[in-house]
């Protein structure tokens, strides 16, 4: 079991980016001490097949009632892989998201949009032998939060994967292209590099859009590469 | 051709009906709990507890915690990890919105030391909102003081902050218990790792 490249932080955010106001107190101040290529940070975590159970791919089903969900459906089609376009394969992906009003079904969500009682907003799949993965769900709605005045969050899905290791632990968010709070959101802003944060929105395509069904679109998600194995001979 | 790494970006406030469902009553089944170990585990059953505190030295209420750890044996997990099994699981996530104080509460086994170090301990990430990427720090044990003395990473430390990685055991009516709070900022802040 070989190590983990390091983390690029260019393709990061700091810990402390002020604009976004709650991490002021919340992020660690002090460097960051190096410690990588044991076991501990090559290993983690592995789900079987039946961790994702029938409907937890297909969020339009996933939390229904007495009905079918407001709002419009999209599929979310994308390739988890390393940063050498390997793919990473058989890796758990869990999405969560704010229903098709900009409400989330979290009980501390206090915001002024019904919540939809055909819509949970939670679901997770698995990408797949060659690093491919799939859900369904509606399009989330933007919704306003406290961070400065008139503040809203532009449309978007978390997500979170394991990857192969405990070192490649990534929680993100996907968004929409040409939505334009993305230019006033600190959150994406949050990190510096244009070309990197970029890589956060995702792309509409029209051969993933399902015929009178659903529209499609593409995310892919890279993660830390291992390191390169030495050369015997 | 390479690819760039996708962007951290923070878990958010509304993550628990998608990542701990289970213990905060959402209709969603687990992938991780609060239990690491269960019953059927060897090894010695201990609790580990704690509260994250922001720079203020307040509780934050919604942190997640993850913990990913090796057996009693010092060897990690490389079966699939279940809820369902009874016995040593190795991974374990638990939120502070639950619990009156906002503390996070795990049941696991004390881990062995694990082939490559020379003290035991368990991995912890941390993520809140109000933090674009999630902070690794390791947990090592109070009573494990030679051990700790020999370890290599715990050393390259400073002194005055190595105590911030060391839980401190009270054993208690219904067994061991490690203290171990995370300080995200302060002059007790935890020392955080670029793993």
């Amino acid at each position: 079991m070989s190590g983990f490249k390091p983390r690029d932080w260019s393709s990061h955010a700091p810990y402390i980016a002020p604009d976004y106001k709650s991490t002021i107190l919340r992020g660690p101040t002090k460097p960051l001490m190096s410690l990588s290529g044991g076991i501990s940070e090559a290993s983690g975590p592995v789900f079987a097949r039946a961790a994702v159970r029938d409907l937890d791919w297909d969020l339009t089903r996933n939390g229904r009632v007495n009905g079918e969900p407001i709002g419009e459906r999209i599929v979310v089609h994308g390739k988890v892989m390393d940063g050498d376009g390997r793919p990473v394969p058989h890796t758990l992906i869990e999405v969560w998201q704010a229903n098709a009003a900009g409400r989330y079904v979290h009980k501390v969500d206090q915001h002024d949009a019904p919540l939809d009682p055909n819509f949970r907003g939670s679901g997770r799949c698995m990408s797949d032998e060659n690093g491919n993965y799939v859900f369904y769900t509606i399009k989330p709605g933007a919704y306003p939060w406290g961070n400065h005045f008139n503040a809203w969050r532009p449309n978007h899905i978390h997500l979170s994967l394991f990857g192969p290791g405990f070192a490649t632990r990534l929680v993100t968010q996907m968004y929409f292209p040409g939505d334009p709070l993305l230019a006033l959101d600190p959150i994406f802003l949050g990190t510096p590099d244009e070309a990197a944060r970029n890589r956060l929105i995702s792309k509409f395509s029209i051969d993933k859009t399902e015929e009178g069904f659903a529209l499609g679109y593409q995310f892919d998600i890279v993660l830390r590469g291992r390191l390169a194995t030495p050369m015997e001979d | 051709m390479t690819y760039g790494e996708t962007p951290s970006q923070t878990v958010g406030p509304y993550f628990a009906y998608g990542l701990t469902p289970g213990q905060y009553g959402y209709d969603f089944s687990d992938i991780a709990n609060h239990i690491v170990a269960g019953p059927d585990a060897k090894g010695e059953h201990i609790r580990i507890i704690g509260q994250v505190l922001d720079g203020e030295g307040m509780p934050v209420s919604d942190a997640m915690i993850e913990i990913w750890q090796a057996d009693h044996e010092g060897v990690y997990r490389t079966e699939p990890v279940s809820i369902e099994n009874a016995g040593f699981r190795g991974l374990g996530r638990c939120g502070t919105g639950t619990d009156a104080q906002n503390r996070f509460v795990f049941e696991t086994i004390k881990p062995g030391c694990v082939v490559d170090a020379t003290a035991p301990f368990i991995n912890v990430t941390v993520f809140m909102r109000g933090m674009l990427v999630h902070a690794f720090t390791r947990l090592y044990f109070d009573d494990e003081a030679a051990a700790n003395a020999r370890c290599p990473v715990l050393q390259s430390v400073p002194a005055d902050r190595r105590d911030t990685l060391i839980a401190k055991r009270a054993d208690t009516a219904t067994g061991p218990e490690y203290c171990f709070d995370i300080h995200m900022q302060g002059n007790r802040e935890t020392v955080f790792f670029d793993v």
